[in-house]
Order: structure tokens, then C-alpha cells, then sequence
């Protein structure tokens, strides 16, 4: 398997903070990988870095065989990689429509149409919001736009931070569905970062666990899933 | 009731030039957040360099008044949006991450620079152009006062109402528009998505000085004179039409750009024409205290 997304040594502050402390960790073409941890354990922050916001102090982020440590984030979003990011951050002035444009305009709205029709295929809620402002959204219906307008890019790897925080159980279950199905109906390669280690453990095929900025565990999803330190740690008794 | 009408009129035409301005003072501070003190003087000299090359096409190459005015109109956009980038670039984008009186302050300082800038090189004194274009309309006559609208009255107006309107529809139609409020609500995410926030920022400042350029040619042309310390004037009171009009609107920039016109004119005009400044101002102060967010601007609640 090629690796989509290698990342090695990469050491990242967060203000004065050492966020990250040479984290080594890859994502596969086709696969989807998880990474776990505590809160502030730099699950974001290793996530937002991928896009230099932070920007990586060292180590080295290649996507695609192509070095992206130094490159400007808007050109790093021109490449075929699209990101939902902590806290969805939908621009909640914006129609749902908007939102959606925003999220083509990395493509130059290419096959837009096509793209439309696909997000509406996988949330069919999306289209009859369409009109509606971001900020007049439900919780679950703005993780899906957000969802919705990073797949408009049409990106080779979807980078998903928390979709499941503070959705109903339910509407969980139908994103991590979603997640699942465009990795195997697709091919979509997604990195998803998650505090809710039993459903992304079940979903993922790797994970890694990081601790304190630094992974510390890696290994199939299932089998961490069944690692009696990461029970103890994220699934027994934890905050989730 | 014959110059209440005339007054009605002047209030308007000056309220549009206060408008334009105030739509570059507004566009900014919805972008970055910022209140760019140096508007004003940005075009204070676009009406000098409208004047310069006026002069230059009317006397030295003889033009017609007509043709040289659109000529020096055009041009003045063009330098004048080139010189706001250059300040950009230069005085603000270092600075937009910093503390955030640390942008204000420069801009404070570009201010003083380029009203400095302009009294040292053409002097503190009025500048002027020959009278041109001065045929007027009569609406009333017969009364104890004729009134008049004069034809660059009504293309002071009409050139307003067409900027508006072309503007608003790039604002709201445009991928331009798309990725300015997009900067605006969230630049982080919009750079996510591939939005080069820089650029859309610089380009926020270029077109805000291309329409202080229309303002300061219009200006010009409609007073017939400038001088070095027209920026600051001008500047702060597009600045109170902004936040009277909701910091963040373009239709309430320059809702706000007619109410402070014809607030001066009228004061000006049946109070006493020392204290019109005064008059303008405490608009500003009033805004503030009991209605901080404007006429058509959006409170800064939002369901998350």
C-alpha cells in the first residue's frame, strides 16, 4: 500500500505550547485511519498542522509525494485533500448553498453539479435546507454540511476531526455509516480524529494513540480495540 | 420651503461622496476587523491626483471638460487603489496578527503621513479647479429662491446609486464576494478551503480605494477645490455614516452616507454652519451609546 499521507518527526506549538513532540504517522491510499486520545492530547492540533495552521516547526508532511510542510495554506487545500475541521466551522451566514460553493471553489466548480447531487445523495437533509442560513442548522445537520462542502472539493483524503461530538448517538452511527461507505464505494482515504475510540476503532482499519503530543500505540483497528491499555485508558469507565 | 428643498438636494450630493467613502471604511473593518484610519486621507488624495492630471489634460493638452474628467477619474482609481495596496502590504498585513490596536495604530500613522505627504508637496493651501459642467435644472423659480439641481448633482448621485448596486451584486453573487465573507465570518476556514486570504484582503483595499477615488474625483468636481487636511474631515464623518449605518453593511454605509449629509446641510443651515461638525459627530457618539450596531447592521449574537 503507498502511503496518501506521511507524516514523520513533525513537532508543532500551539502558541507557546509544544502541542506536538515528533509525531511519525501515515495514511494509505483507500484506508481509513483513526487517531485517538485525550482531551488535548493534540488530536486537532495535528490535524489543523497537516494544513501549516500551525505551521510545523519540524519534521516533514508529504502528501501525495509531495513535500506540504512549508506550503501556504490555501495551496495546501488545492490539492486533493479536504478537511472538516474541530468545531465544523460552517460559515453560518452563509446559505447551506453557499457553504456548499465555498467548498467547490478549491475544484474551480468543476463537475459541480455532479458533486451536488452526490452530498445530496449521502445527506438528502442538505437539499431541503438549502436556502436556510448555516447558523439556523442543527447540530447534526451543520456536521453534515460540514462533511458535505469538504467532499465537494472532490479530495482523495478527507481529514475528519470529531464529526461525532455532540451529535445524538444516532446520528453518529448514520455519519460514521456515511464515513464507511464513501471509503468503500469511493475509494475515499480518510483520517478521522475522534475522542468516541469504540466507534472509530470499529470503523478505522489502522488507528494510532496519541498521548501528549506523541503517538504511542499504532496498530489494526481491531486489534487496539481489543489492547487491554487502550481499553483501560479510552473505553472502560473514560469520559467516553 | 424653497432652500429646505435646496438644502434637501446638497445633503444628498454630499451624502453620496460621504457613502462611497464609507463603504471602503466598511468593507475593511468587515474583513480584518480593523478601522482604517488613513480612509480618509486615501482620498483626500485621490481628489489631488484627479486634480493633477484634470489640470494636466484640460490646460497643458487642451481636452474637453467632459473626456479629461472621466480620463482623470479612471486614472485617479487606478493610482490611488495602487497606492491603498502598497499601504496595505507595507503598514497593515504584518501587523494582522498581532495585538489588535497595533494595525489602528499604523494606520494612524499612515494617515498623518499622507496628509504630511500631500502638504509638502502642493502645499496647505485650497487647490483648485476651473469651474466646469455648471449647467443646472431649475425646479422651482418664481419664489423668493430658485431652486436648483445641477446636472453633477444628479451624476454624483446616479454614479453612487450604479457603485452600489454593481458592488452589492459582486458581494453577494460573485466567488469574490463568496471568499470575502468568507474571510470575513472565518478566515482560518476560508484559507481551509483554498481561499488565499491575503489576496482577498489586499483586494478588499484596492476596490475600497478605487471608490474613494470616484468619491475624491466627484468631490473635486462638485466643490471645485481641495487642500492637504481634506482627508481627515471627510474621513471621520464617512466613518460615523459606517457605524451609524451598521459597520459591516454596504447598503447601510451608505444609507448612513446620506443621513450624515443631510444631518450637515440642514444644521448647517438652520442651526449655525460653525457647529455642523459638532453636529455630525455627536450622531456618532449617539450611535455608539444607544444603538452600537447601526441601522442595518447585524448584533453580534449568533446561535451557535
Amino acid at each position: 500500500m503507498t502511503a496518501l499521507l506521511s507524516i514523520s518527526g513533525l513537532t508543532a506549538f500551539y502558541g507557546a505550547v509544544q502541542a506536538l513532540r515528533g509525531v511519525d504517522l501515515e495514511v494509505g491510499k483507500g484506508e481509513i485511519v483513526a487517531l485517538i486520545g485525550s482531551n488535548g492530547a493534540g488530536k486537532s492540533t495535528l490535524m489543523m498542522s497537516i494544513f501549516g495552521a500551525p505551521r510545523a516547526r519540524d519534521g516533514q508532511i508529504l502528501f501525495d509525494g509531495r513535500d506540504i510542510t512549508q506550503m501556504p495554506t490555501h495551496e495546501i487545500a488545492r490539492l486533493s485533500i479536504a478537511q472538516s475541521p474541530e468545531g465544523r466551522r460552517i460559515f453560518s451566514r452563509m446559505t447551506v448553498f453557499e457553504n456548499l460553493q465555498m467548498g467547490a471553489a478549491v475544484a474551480g466548480f468543476e463537475g459541480f453539479e455532479a458533486n451536488l447531487e452526490k452530498v445530496f445523495g449521502i445527506f438528502p437533509r442538505l437539499k431541503e435546507r438549502l436556502r436556510q442560513r448555516g447558523g439556523t442548522l442543527s447540530g447534526g445537520e451543520q456536521q453534515m454540511l460540514a462533511i458535505a462542502r469538504a467532499l465537494m472539493s472532490n479530495p482523495k483524503l478527507l481529514l475528519l476531526d470529531e464529526p461525532s461530538l455532540g451529535l445524538a448517538p444516532l446520528v453518529c452511527k448514520q455519519i460514521f455509516e456515511t464515513v464507511k461507505r464513501l471509503n468503500e464505494v469511493e475509494g475515499l482515504s480518510v483520517f478521522l480524529v475522534e475522542q468516541d475510540a469504540h466507534h472509530a476503532l470499529k470503523l478505522a482499519h489502522r488507528a494510532y494513540v496519541l498521548v501528549n503530543g506523541a503517538v504511542t500505540l499504532s496498530g489494526k483497528g481491531a486489534d487496539l480495540l481489543r489492547d487491554p491499555k487502550v481499553r483501560s485508558a479510552y473505553l472502560e469507565g473514560g469520559a467516553h | 420651503m424653497e432652500i429646505f428643498l435646496q438644502q434637501i438636494i446638497n445633503g444628498v450630493t454630499l451624502g453620496s461622496i460621504y457613502g462611497l467613502i464609507a463603504i471602503g471604511y466598511t468593507m475593511v473593518y468587515g474583513i480584518i476587523g480593523m478601522v482604517n484610519f488613513a480612509h480618509g486621507d486615501v482620498f483626500m488624495l485621490s481628489a489631488f491626483i484627479a486634480l493633477l492630471l484634470l489640470l494636466l489634460l484640460t490646460q497643458m493638452l487642451g481636452l474637453a471638460a467632459a473626456p479629461a474628467f472621466v480620463a482623470a477619474m479612471v486614472a485617479s482609481m487606478a493610482l490611488t487603489a495602487l497606492w491603498n495596496y502598497a499601504i496595505e502590504r507595507v503598514a497593515y498585513r504584518r501587523l494582522r496578527s498581532s495585538f489588535r490596536l497595533a494595525p489602528l495604530i499604523s494606520a494612524i500613522g499612515m494617515s498623518t503621513f499622507l496628509a504630511n505627504f500631500v502638504t509638502v508637496t502642493q502645499g496647505p493651501n485650497n487647490k483648485s479647479i476651473p469651474p466646469m459642467w455648471d449647467d443646472v435644472i431649475k425646479i422651482t423659480s418664481g419664489g423668493a429662491y430658485d431652486v436648483t439641481l445641477s446636472y453633477k448633482q444628479i451624476l454624483i448621485v446616479a454614479v453612487t446609486g450604479a457603485l452600489l448596486a454593481a458592488f452589492w451584486f459582486v458581494v453577494q453573487k460573485t466567488a469574490l464576494g463568496r471568499a470575502q465573507r468568507a474571510c470575513e465570518q472565518d478566515a482560518k476556514m476560508a484559507a481551509l478551503l483554498g481561499v488565499d486570504v491575503n489576496r482577498t484582503v489586499a483586494l478588499t483595499f484596492v476596490i475600497g480605494a478605487a471608490l474613494a477615488a470616484v468619491a475624491g474625483s466627484l468631490y473635486l468636481l462638485q466643490y471645485g477645490v481641495v487642500k492637504s487636511s481634506d482627508g481627515f474631515v471627510p474621513g471621520v464623518k464617512a466613518f460615523t455614516a459606517a457605524v451609524l449605518g451598521g459597520i459591516g453593511s454596504l447598503p447601510g454605509a451608505v444609507l448612513g452616507g446620506l443621513l450624515i449629509g443631510l444631518i450637515e446641510t440642514l444644521w448647517g443651515q438652520y442651526f449655525s454652519s460653525d457647529y455642523k461638525d459638532v453636529a455630525a459627530f455627536s450622531v456618532l457618539a449617539i450611535t455608539l451609546i444607544f444603538m452600537p450596531s447601526g441601522l442595518m447592521g447585524r448584533p453580534d449574537v449568533e446561535k451557535v
